[in-house]
């Protein structure tokens, strides 16, 4: 990983909740373009991992750097200017608002506007400026097929199309990256596959670089370039996906300790 | 279900300019304009030819609205609206709660006073001032907002009511302490250049000139919401009261928008306070207690937290029910039975329970209020006789 195509860097985080350690010492890059996948057994840090990327976590230790530029402590909004877009796990639209203002959220950073000129709207440029991100809004509503509900409630709306316009509206930042946290949980076969399909087409049409989290194997397996697994808040492999499936490491983790497996497992991948 | 407003047939957007329109359908916003425009012709005629509301017609059809009392109403009902829209803007847009903001109504009202009595600034400019004075200290009272929330921020915000209150009897050059102040009228000034001076060309002296005044500023004063909730600053209040975990992830600044929107509310509510001072003529530190602030509170709750619509119908539903109470408690004086001392005596505190009953009934049976009761018997008349 040469330093120019680093969009991401994470060197040596840590983080601390009083006596609990939640991560310890993680390091990895994401290459621009990339679309990488975290990994790992329920509370191994994947979450935690991406709210020090995003900035609700400041790491106890260790650095973050993004295209280049240290955001260790920067707040999440001012990560946001810089093009750090993310989904959450549990979903957080904005309930009362309708989809496209959901979207238009999004727009926040890029939009000028503001009171003054958004309360005289015709007056000022406001109109004009909201009406051309609208039509931006609407290329991301139509790419991600939810035009049908663009005028409901978010709060309304059942838990797939929920994940699907929440990812719109993290698009709709234009990050140059883009944070997925278990982006098909509670989907079913159909949801997945178009979910999949969404990422990929971000990542290759759009040009952004990914990062993943994701239970469903299958679909980390199939989509993302590389892969790197957390347990108990350390990264205990990164690499391929199919040197990842192969790993004894990895399957110690995720299926307990077992008598030959184990063996020797540890020190061959450490 | 997936759309939330129900279009006649052959109502189609072809531009988002049409799609982003404050009002829903054509006729929703013609049916709203031509009920404004009857409002000032009502008001107009009979300023510009007194008289002519004695006249057989004008008489039988609009006879029981030209009465003092209705107007004096009418124009409780702007400069209360403008104050609670502004509480909307803080409570229901951005989640946020204030126990103070009669105090920053008070402050609109000395401060246009104090402007004008002591710079001699024309009152109709010491009333956009007097609103930027009180959105200074809304801005002021409100910064804790960056820290606290809640319950917390409520007790903060209780202090400022409290602080504030205290602040119109001691300083005396501001308010005229105890005596109060005068507030002067209305006066749209002019420059007469072959005299070479200040004149007055118009003077909205009377409750009638007052009320067309009033409701201007009020209809610009609501417009200004509507397009402000349109745009980027609008819906980033929505979005910290929805989720601000994730409308910090999205860029908005938290710490801005919670005080920002202090200042705005403020600003709302210091027009506000400024149009009853000069309504009244004059200004005591009693009139803003927290009295008041609850009863901006009870307002917003009964129109619809987070509506702009439901502000205003908050507002006249508050300033109606003292006065339907009245009626009622006359009718069932009237009565054989009813006519006693205790109904009769006891009107005060009829209007004063109504309030509370009232509050609390809209909690129970209609907590997004009447903006939301206002949508359902549309939809109920637009989809007769089927109820889906």
């Amino acid at each position: 990983m040469s330093e120019e195509t680093a969009i991401l860097e994470v060197r040596g985080v840590s983080l601390q909740f009083g006596g609990v350690r939640a991560l310890s010492d993680v390091t990895f890059s994401v290459t621009k373009g990339e679309l990488f996948a975290i990994i790992g057994p329920n509370g191994a840090g994947k979450t935690s991992m991406m709210n020090c990327i995003s900035g609700r976590y400041t790491p106890t230790e260790g650095r973050v750097h993004f295209k280049g530029r240290d955001v260790t402590g920067l707040k999440p909004n001012k990560r946001a200017d810089l093009g750090i877009g993310r989904t959450f796990q549990n979903l957080a639209l904005f309930g009362h608002m309708s989809v496209l203002d959901n979207i238009m959220v999004g727009r926040h950073h890029l939009l000028k506007n503001n009171f003054m000129s958004g309360a005289l709207y015709w007056i000022g440029g406001a109109q004009k400026e909201e009406l051309n991100h609208r039509r931006t809004v609407e290329d991301i509503i139509d790419f991600l097929e939810i035009s049908h509900i663009r005028k409901a409630m978010a709060g309304t709306l059942s838990y797939g199309l929920r994940k699907r316009v929440e990812l719109a509206r993290a698009v709709a930042l234009k990050p140059d990256l883009i944070l997925l946290d278990e982006p098909m949980a509670g989907m079913n076969l159909e949801e997945k596959e178009d979910m999949a399909r969404f990422i990929i087409d971000l990542n290759e049409e759009w040009g952004m670089s990914v990062i993943m989290i994701e239970h469903d194997m299958g679909v980390v397996m199939d989509i993302s370039h590389r892969v790197a697994v957390l347990d108990f808040g350390q990264k205990i492999a990164e690499g391929l996906p199919d040197e990842i499936m192969s790993n004894p490491r990895v399957k110690t983790a995720y299926l307990g300790e077992d008598d030959d497996v184990a063996a020797g497992a540890g020190q061959e991948v450490a | 279900m997936a759309t939330q407003s129900l279009r006649p047939c052959g109502d189609f957007r072809t531009t988002y300019r049409q799609d982003t329109a404050i009002f829903d359908t054509f006729n929703s916003r013609w049916a709203m304009i031509l009920f404004l425009a009857l409002l000032y012709v009502m008001v107009l005629v009979p300023i510009l030819a007194p008289g002519v509301e004695e006249t057989p017609v004008l008489s039988t059809l609009f006879g029981p609205f030209y009465n003092a009392q209705y107007l004096s109403l009418a124009i409780q009902a702007c400069y209360w609206g403008i104050a609670a829209l502004g509480l909307n803007i803080l409570v229901g847009f951005t989640g946020q709660i204030s126990l103070g903001h009669a105090a920053f109504f008070g402050i609109g009202a000395f401060g246009s006073a104090y402007l004008n009595n002591t710079y001699g600034i024309p009152v109709i400019l010491s009333i956009p001032l007097a609103g930027l004075i009180a959105a200074a200290v809304g801005l002021l009272f409100g910064s804790p907002a960056a820290r606290i929330k809640g319950l917390y921020l409520a007790i903060a915000t209780l202090a400022a009511q409290f602080i504030i209150e205290d602040l119109f009897i001691r300083v005396d050059w501001f308010t005229g302490g105890s005596y109060g102040s005068l507030a002067n009228t209305v006066e749209l000034p002019g420059y007469d250049f072959s005299a070479g001076e200040w004149v007055t060309l118009f003077a909205f002296d009377t409750d009638p000139k007052f009320f067309l005044f009033a409701l201007t500023v009020t209809i610009v004063m609501y417009v200004m919401a509507a397009n402000l909730m349109r745009s980027r600053d609008g819906r980033a209040f929505i979005a910290v009261r929805d989720h601000y975990l994730s409308a910090e992830v999205m860029g908005i600044n938290l710490t801005k928008y919670r005080i920002l929107s202090f200042g705005i509310s403020s600003f709302y509510a210091g027009i506000g306070g400024a149009l009853y001072g000069h309504y009244l003529g004059f200004v005591s530190a009693e009139g803003f207690t927290i009295l008041l602030s609850i009863q901006f509170l009870g307002i917003i709750i009964i129109g619809g937290l987070g509506s702009v619509m439901g502000a205003i119908l908050g507002t006249i539903f508050m300033v109606l029910l003292p006065e339907v109470m009245a009626g009622g408690v006359d009718i069932i004086a009237s009565t054989d039975w009813g006519n006693t001392p205790m109904i009769t005596n006891g009107l005060a505190f009829f209007k004063e329970m109504a309030i509370g009953a009232a509050i609390i009934l809209f909690l129970i049976f209609e907590p997004d209020g009447l903006a939301h009761r206002w949508r359902l018997i549309k939809a109920y008349w637009k989809l007769y006789p089927f109820s889906y």
